[in-house]
């Protein structure tokens, strides 16, 4: 933050406190002395050295406070002065003779003198508006003088008269007259309110302004010193507080906004390349914030309970690298294909165990992993709909935001505390970037051309892609038919082509499609911003046909799986009682001891969930890869090649053919939507994979927010992104949901693994909360779960839902509604005051129309019912003054009435333009000051300012 | 009392050669624009220039330390908003002819930019300016329409 605001309020703070703090303390002195003067009048001569002790520092103290003030005197005006003129007022109202008993009579003739003094001496400078500032400055300072000079008196007397107590309450009853006193206040007091508004609404010139207020401090002063006590000090401590927490509130603010991750970062994106960019990074932020929390739940909850008080690696078999791939279970390869030791580790599924409760902490592993497992799903869907909410609420409030936008985004776009060139580079960057926006929007609005040829455009491009996304999604379907039939074949017939159709035909298509799509969305013209929304809506279909592939294939794999599983079941189950009747015939007895194999030596199933888990990481960490090395290629490279090879090649490069990249915008939400989707979905196979995102998350908004600076170029035509980026998160709901399907599916139907993970020897995996809630809670609760199962209690529930699904759907829709006509009404009283202001009548034709007909009585109400007429009555004549600005009054606007500092203003809208249309001014109009409403005449007037016609009064 | 000399001190850094350190006899000082628009809190600002004219006694930008407790206190948060809208307007009142025409409006908008729209769109702003602020349809802002526009900014706090 720049330091001159810093700087200024300290001083304001520090003022105010300083301020009052010296004048306290000197009246604090010098009331002390005086009890101790009473109190100890017998040894007058001992004190009488100190006393004279203490008035020298004091005397000191006040040559120096003037100094001071004469030459700060601006630094701290105006706070001060009205801390102390408002506290005075009221301690005055209680400041009764008895307080000033202890001034003296000369003090308050002084004080009266010098208050007429500086009274005139400060209307004076009121009226004449010259430049005198050297008078004025010697005229504070004499002021000045007179106010040390009198301190001095004060105390010199104060000493003398202290031995003379009684002869002092004499004096005061004898030549303080009431009336003396109440003028005196009441100048005060007067004066007291004069700077008051003068703080609020200071037109002059501030110089003569706080010189003037000067004057009045000092004459305040007088009552400063005389009735000021503990509540002053109070009063005092009370506005510096107020105005420390001020500043503690902004501090705090500032703290928060730092504390917002990347904030900087992403402003300094959006400056360069619009709204538009820095939604996705806005998006991206967002969507590591929900990462964060699902990385908080799955690894508190299961991976570091598992860590910490499971069984370590190598104990059972379902922890042990099998003996067959040990050899090659380090290898690179191996590694990097999530087998060998990453397939046997806390990452994925398989390496849980199936004890119900594990550690001291008696922690129920399998049902926290189901719980979390379900409740990320859960908590996603709950932040996703309440961020769509937040976010619809916020777009909805804009009523009064299209009035001003260019006005707005020229005079208050300029932020005055930037002190740092860089930022300073940025601000202009940015606020170029939201004119051209704003430009965009408006050009979009202004734009009328043949609507039918646009209809039928748009028609053909929605054809167009239809087709196209028709014949990418049959060609889908036709590769994964193949490649079914291919996989029933012997691998070794297939040639690469056949093994790898599927990917191949995958990545082709989202190679080929979403330039497609754009090229074809040329011809709907829509505004960009419209544009992006199709765009991100139609490679979103076309990626569901990738989704749509993966998931077949997984599931395939799944089948056979579980295929080979049972067969290994049933061999391992075949041999252990082969072992175990082998044994018993062999040693004679029923009673077989566990066979003793190493771990890894144990015949295991395939583990289908350990496999589908290590799917979701393989897909996301070659997802991660392409991404980054796409732009790496794509963008980095290209710019390089582009900046360099410029210089040696025949054409521009830059400004030419390949030029820098633009930030694609849709793939990247659509690539982060669908990432997160496979989180999602894998999460429960692969808890590992919450950090892996996490991981990938972190280093792409790092990587991204560099590549876009360095390496791409602003949109063409950069454009506002919409208010809330609510359609990303309708996608991302939509994603979401799609990816629960599947995820719910496995955990309700397929059987778990027999020998691999928490649910192992389950029949279901939702089997443990069933035994949990028999074995571990009250059995009412057993009950009342069977009874919430019940169809009949479901059934009934579900329609109470929807019920109250189309209640608060209607109660909405009809908000909206209220909302719109509300708009509507602004927009139309807007058009009026607009209208009203207008003498050029051209909007207000129908209504002039109607006039003519009637050219005697105007029947039709006038459009300015409400403008008070009067003062335009006199100005009409173009006599105007200055100081009156006719038709401020009916503006709603609060300005300021005292216009001297304005220039005198020639506008005066009704004399511009007379208007022919001006009924012939009556005989009671023209030169005398209209009475206000009690005017008769002026009834032919109607529109503009001119004292429109008041029927009631005919 | 270190904070009460701190704006003085702000102005005699700026010239110490030219500023006397005691201002009790009050010096007939003025400091030239160079200065003045060199300040950090200035020195990035689009409208310095205007800004330190519009304080300035003489219209120049050369500032008396009054002129220069002026700015401060009118640039302060402290200031009251209706002062700070007239000063506003003063700034962006190129041609001080107290109201701001569109003359004034592109000025505006070319320091805002750095020049960097082209000349259609630079009138299309200030054409949507006038359309949006202008009350009286009299093709330029005057003072109230200023206030009437710039109170219900949100961000017209500084």
């Amino acid at each position: 933050m720049p330091p001159k605001r810093k700087n200024n309020i300290s001083i304001n703070i520090e003022d105010v406190g300083m301020d009052v703090d010296a004048s306290d303390s000197g009246s604090e002195v010098e009331a002390r002395r005086r009890a101790k003067n009473r109190r100890a009048k017998p040894q007058r001569k001992a004190k009488r050295v100190s006393d004279n002790d203490d008035e020298d520092e004091e005397e000191e103290d006040e040559d120096e406070s003037p100094r001071k003030r004469g030459r700060k005197k601006k630094a701290k005006p105006r706070d001060s002065e009205d801390d102390e003129e408002e506290d005075n007022r009221n301690v005055k109202r209680k400041s009764s003779k008895a307080s000033r008993k202890k001034a003296k009579d000369e003090s308050d003739e002084e004080s009266e003198d010098e208050g007429e003094k500086k009274k005139k001496g400060a209307s004076k400078k009121e009226k004449e508006e010259n430049k005198e500032k050297g008078k004025g400055k010697g005229k504070g300072k004499q002021g000045k003088d007179a106010g040390a000079e009198k301190d001095k008196k004060k105390k010199n007397r104060k000493l003398s008269s202290s031995i003379e107590e009684e002869e002092e309450e004499k004096s005061e009853g004898e030549s303080l007259s009431e009336g003396e006193m109440a003028a005196l206040k009441e100048e005060v007091e007067e004066k007291k309110k004069l700077i008051a508004t003068l703080r609020n609404k200071p037109w002059r010139m501030k110089r003569r302004l706080t010189l003037l207020k000067e004057a009045q401090d000092f004459v305040e002063k007088f009552e400063g010193a005389l009735g000021k006590g503990k509540g002053r000090k109070l009063f005092a401590f009370k506005v510096m507080m107020a105005k420390k927490l001020i500043k503690l509130k902004r501090d705090f603010e500032n703290f928060k906004t730092a504390c917002i991750p990347w904030e900087g970062k992403i402003k300094d994106v959006e400056s360069h390349f619009g709204s538009s960019v820095a939604s996705y990074f806005i998006f991206l932020r967002w969507m590591y914030g929900l990462n964060m929390v699902l990385l908080g739940l799955m690894f508190g909850l299961v991976v570091v309970p598992e860590v910490l008080m499971g069984l370590p690696y190598g104990s059972i078999p379902r922890k042990t690298v099998p003996r067959e791939e040990q050899a090659t279970a380090m290898d690179y390869s191996t590694l990097t294909d999530f087998e060998g030791y990453f397939k046997y580790s806390i990452l994925f599924y398989g390496y849980y165990n199936n004890e119900r409760q594990i550690g001291l902490l008696k922690f129920r592993l399998p049902l926290s992993y189901l719980l979390v497992g379900v409740g990320i799903f859960g908590y996603s869907l709950m932040v996703v709909i309440r961020t769509m909410a937040r976010n619809a609420n916020e777009g909805g409030d804009g009523g009064d935001e299209g009035d001003f936008t260019f006005s707005w985004k020229m005079f208050t776009s300029w932020d005055y505390l930037i002190g740092n060139p860089e930022t300073a580079d940025n601000k202009y960057a940015s606020i170029t970037t939201s004119f051209k926006e704003s430009i965009v929007d408006e050009q979009m609005n202004q734009k009328d051309e043949n609507i039918h040829l646009r209809r039928f455009l748009r028609v053909l491009a929605n054809v167009l892609i239809l087709c196209s996304l028709g014949g990418s999604g049959y060609l889908i379907y036709y590769v994964v038919k193949r490649s079914q039939v291919f996989a029933n074949m012997n691998k070794d017939d297939l040639t690469w082509m056949e093994k790898n159709e599927v990917e191949f035909v995958m990545s082709l298509l989202g190679l080929v499609c979403p330039p497609l799509f754009e090229a074809i969305a040329e011809l709907e013209d829509y505004h960009p911003r419209i544009a992006l929304k199709w765009q991100l809506g139609r490679i979103f279909a076309l990626f569901l046909g990738n989704l749509y592939t993966f998931l077949f294939a997984l599931f395939d794999e799944v089948n056979a799986k579980l295929e080979s599983e049972k067969d290994i079941k049933n061999a391992t189950i075949l041999a252990l009682n082969e072992y175990a009747a082998n044994y018993s015939s062999y040693y004679n007895t029923t009673n077989v001891p566990p066979q003793n194999v190493h771990p890894a030596d144990v015949i295991r199933g395939p583990c289908w969930e350990t496999a589908v888990g290590k799917e979701f990481v393989k897909l996301t960490v070659s997802d991660i890869q392409v991404t980054y090395l796409t732009i790496l290629v794509g963008d980095f490279l290209r710019a390089v090649i582009v900046r360099f090879l410029n210089y040696c090649w025949c054409w521009d490069l830059e400004a030419g053919f390949p030029s820098y990249g633009e930030f694609d915008i849709s793939g990247n939400v659509l690539g982060l939507i669908f990432n997160q989707g496979m989180i999602w979905m894998g999460a429960f196979y692969a808890p590992g994979l919450v950090g892996l995102n996490i991981l990938r998350l972190l280093s792409s908004m790092y990587y991204q927010t560099w590549a876009v600076m360095c390496t791409n170029v602003p949109h063409e035509r950069v454009f506002k992104a919409s208010g809330s980026n609510n359609f990303y998160m309708g996608l991302l709901l939509l994603v979401l949901f799609l990816s629960l399907l599947p995820v719910v599916y496995t955990i309700m139907t397929l059987s778990p693994s027999f020998d691999c993970g928490p649910f192992s020897g389950q029949e279901k995996m939702y089997d443990v909360v069933m035994e949990t809630i028999d074995q571990d809670l009250p059995a009412f609760i057993g009950n009342i779960f069977v009874y919430a199962t019940n169809p009949g209690l479901i059934m009934p529930a579900v329609l109470l839902m929807v019920l109250a699904l189309y209640y608060l759907n209607a109660v909405s829709k009809g908000y909206q509604q209220a909302n719109i006509d509300l708009k509507k009404k602004m927009q139309m009283a807007r058009e009026e005051e607009k209208n009203r202001r207008n003498n050029k009548d051209s909007t207000n034709q129908v209504m002039k129309d109607l006039e003519d007909l009637l050219p005697n009585k105007s029947l039709i109400p006038p459009p300015a019912e409400e403008e008070p007429p009067p003062p335009d009555v006199v100005v009409d004549k173009g006599s105007r003054s200055p100081k009156v600005k006719p038709g401020a009054a009916g503006k709603g606007v609060h300005l300021q009435r005292d216009v001297s500092l304005a220039a005198p203003n020639p506008r005066d809208p009704v004399t511009r333009d007379p208007g022919p249309r001006r009924g012939p001014p009556e005989n009671a109009r023209g030169p005398q000051p209209g009475p206000g409403r009690g005017r008769g005449g002026g009834r032919g007037g109607g529109r503009g300012r001119g004292g429109p016609p008041r029927q009631y009064e005919y | 009392m270190i904070f009460k000399i701190l704006l003085f001190d702000r102005y005699r850094d700026l010239a110490p050669q030219l500023v006397p350190l005691d201002y009790t006899s009050h010096p007939d000082v003025k400091l030239p624009y160079e200065l003045i628009g060199s300040m950090p809190e200035l020195k990035d600002n689009p409208f310095r220039q205007r800004i330190a004219e519009v304080f300035s006694e003489d219209g120049e930008g050369n500032m008396t330390l009054d002129d220069f407790l002026d700015m401060f206190s009118v640039l302060s948060e402290m200031a009251p908003r209706d002062l700070k809208a007239y000063y506003a307007f003063k700034i962006y009142d190129f041609n001080n002819d107290d109201f701001i025409c569109k003359s004034d409006l592109e000025k505006t908008l070319n320091k805002l930019t750095r020049n960097e729209l082209t000349e259609d769109e630079v009138r299309m702003v200030c054409e949507k300016v006038i359309d949006e602020a202008d009350l009286d349809n009299d093709g330029r802002l005057s003072l109230e329409d200023f206030q009437h526009m710039i109170v219900r900014a949100p961000d017209f706090l500084r």
